[in-house]
């Protein structure tokens, strides 16, 4: 597809051009009017916030421009770091780091490889099988024993939702989708836009209006003012972008819903790893939201479920 | 630009790729006054990745210590040695350590840091090894230079011991607060000090 001659992408694109401004005024403008050290410390790290959406958003717009090649290397440098941050902080031992190599340049590199040739069959099961089968082969091979089974389950844990979950975003550009052929850019934008709204929805209503915590042991910053307000408004975004879709409105309502709770899971489920682990972020790549792992947790749980019920119901 | 500047400009470009180095100035800030930084040693990884942390000008006077049976030699290691690094080559199989501590402290001169790796050699990173004297002389002799604890960790993990193949996690180079061997200090109580200094840096 070429892409900037779609005009449905150029809305796409403009759309979030005019959020970025928005975002980057109000955090000026209360960075002019906020009083005591607290508050000072939120709006700077709302503003290194804001900045880093500015580069990340051309970062993803370039991607985008230049078609599917260039989404999937961008996703699959994503997971590669990613993966990266998630070995960083689980403690592997000397055993794994054959294993590890081979996950790192054999297993990441062909996941993707997959995605760009289309071989959809090889694509949903590489991980799953072959590297849950050819991994602990290769660790026990080393002869290190100890903590055997956890430090297997973790690589594979690693692999599957820094690496399999997130190649299903731009698997979506290779769905068969009848009257929607050639425009399924459209599709990884929309779930890329829904998923981080959602985020950020999450995030602004709980900071204006977040009272009751949903899991304090587990993150204390997630509210059930915070959940519901997001959720609910970035569902009606999704529900509001329908004519970017194959779906109808109230398909693409029932399509954000599903998506956004599996991304308020993700970022659940990795607060828990950090949690446990001790760390508050899993990495400092982009400054103000952590590492590249905290930006798209989200992602990782919400791109192949939205996936295969694209692919189930749609193609 | 010299062939040496090029192949140190690659080295480093290679290393951050690799080893996402992330410099922590803990007790301490660069600096071009002269220094022995001292750091744990469970990697090849270790002089290059502690080097790739110093700010241009800072490296440019500081010269890693390394075996002289090891890099001594002609070829790529050689020059590496020789001109990239400008290495300062000792004689570990020597039987006399203060000739090595002489030849250190004469060769800094007036301007130059160094790197050091009191250890002795690579661990598996698990544990800090005891530490061998020549810290303690060095310091002693060079009271006019400090001490500055360097920590590496997760380069084991990268690039372990025994491996050719690396594994391109991230890393962190923790630089503590300065020390010198005090006048009343013993040799024990020094190189205890000075490891625990090194220990303080973990982090969680």
């Amino acid at each position: 597809m070429k892409v900037l001659a779609e005009p449905r992408m150029l809305w796409l694109f403009g759309g979030v051009l005019v959020l970025l401004v928005l975002a980057s005024g109000i955090g000026w403008a209360l960075d002019r009017t906020a009083r005591g050290e607290k508050a000072r410390a939120v709006i700077e790290n709302l503003n290194a916030r804001i900045r880093a959406w500015w580069v990340m958003c051309a970062v993803f717009a370039v991607a985008t421009a230049t078609g599917g090649v260039g989404s999937i290397l961008l996703f699959g440098l994503m997971s590669f770091v990613a993966f990266r941050e998630f070995v960083t902080m689980t403690p592997t031992r000397r055993g794994d780091h054959r294993a590890l190599f081979w996950a790192f340049f054999f297993f990441i590199p062909l996941q993707y490889w997959l995605v760009a040739v289309d071989w959809y069959g090889l694509f949903s099961i590489l991980i799953p099988i072959y590297a849950f089968l050819f991994l602990p082969t290769r660790t026990a091979w080393s002869g290190e024993t100890e903590k055997f089974l956890e430090r297997t389950a973790k690589i594979q844990w690693g692999l599957m939702v820094s690496v399999y979950c997130v190649s299903h975003a731009p698997a979506l550009l290779m769905l068969q989708i009848p009257g929607f052929e050639g425009q399924n850019a459209l599709l990884l934008f929309y779930l890329v836009l829904v998923v981080q709204s959602s985020d950020v929805l999450q995030y602004v209503f709980g900071k204006i209006m977040g009272r009751r915590r949903i899991a304090p042991d587990v993150s204390p910053n997630k509210t059930w003012e915070g959940f519901l307000g997001g959720i609910l408004s970035a569902t009606l975004l999704g529900a509001a972008l329908w004519w970017a879709t194959p779906f109808s409105p109230l398909q693409a309502a029932g399509m954000s819903l599903v998506i956004t709770l599996l991304g308020f899971s993700g970022g659940l489920v990795m607060s828990a790893i950090k949690r446990d682990r001790g760390i508050k972020d899993f990495g400092t790549l982009i400054e103000g939201h952590g590492g590249i792992l905290d930006r798209i947790d989200s992602i990782c749980f919400a791109a192949p479920v939205f996936f295969h019920l694209t692919r189930f119901f749609f193609t | 630009m010299s062939l040496a500047d090029l192949a140190g400009g690659i080295l480093i470009a290679t290393t951050r790729l690799l080893c996402g180095p992330q410099a922590r100035w803990v007790g301490c800030e660069p600096s071009t006054r002269q220094r022995i930084y001292f750091a744990n040693h469970c990697s090849h990884l270790d002089a290059v990745v502690l080097w790739s942390c110093l700010p241009p000008p800072v490296r440019r006077r500081t010269r890693p210590v390394a075996a002289l049976d090891y890099w001594g030699g002609g070829g790529l290691k050689g020059f590496l040695a020789r001109e990239v690094f400008r290495s300062i080559l000792v004689d570990r199989s020597g039987a006399d350590p203060r000739a090595v501590v002489d030849h250190l402290a004469q060769a800094m001169g007036p301007a130059d840091s160094i790197i050091l790796f009191p250890e002795g050699t690579r661990g598996t990173g698990e544990v800090l090894a005891p530490f061998k004297s020549g810290l303690y002389y060095l310091s002693r002799k060079r009271p006019d230079v400090e001490l500055v604890p360097v920590f590496m960790q997760n380069l084991n993990r990268i690039l372990p011991k025994g491996e050719v193949l690396p594994v391109p996690l991230f890393s962190s180079v923790s630089f503590g607060s300065p020390l010198r061997a005090e006048e009343s200090e013993s040799k024990a109580d020094f190189l205890g000090r000075a490891r625990e200094a090194l220990l303080g840096l973990v982090e969680p």
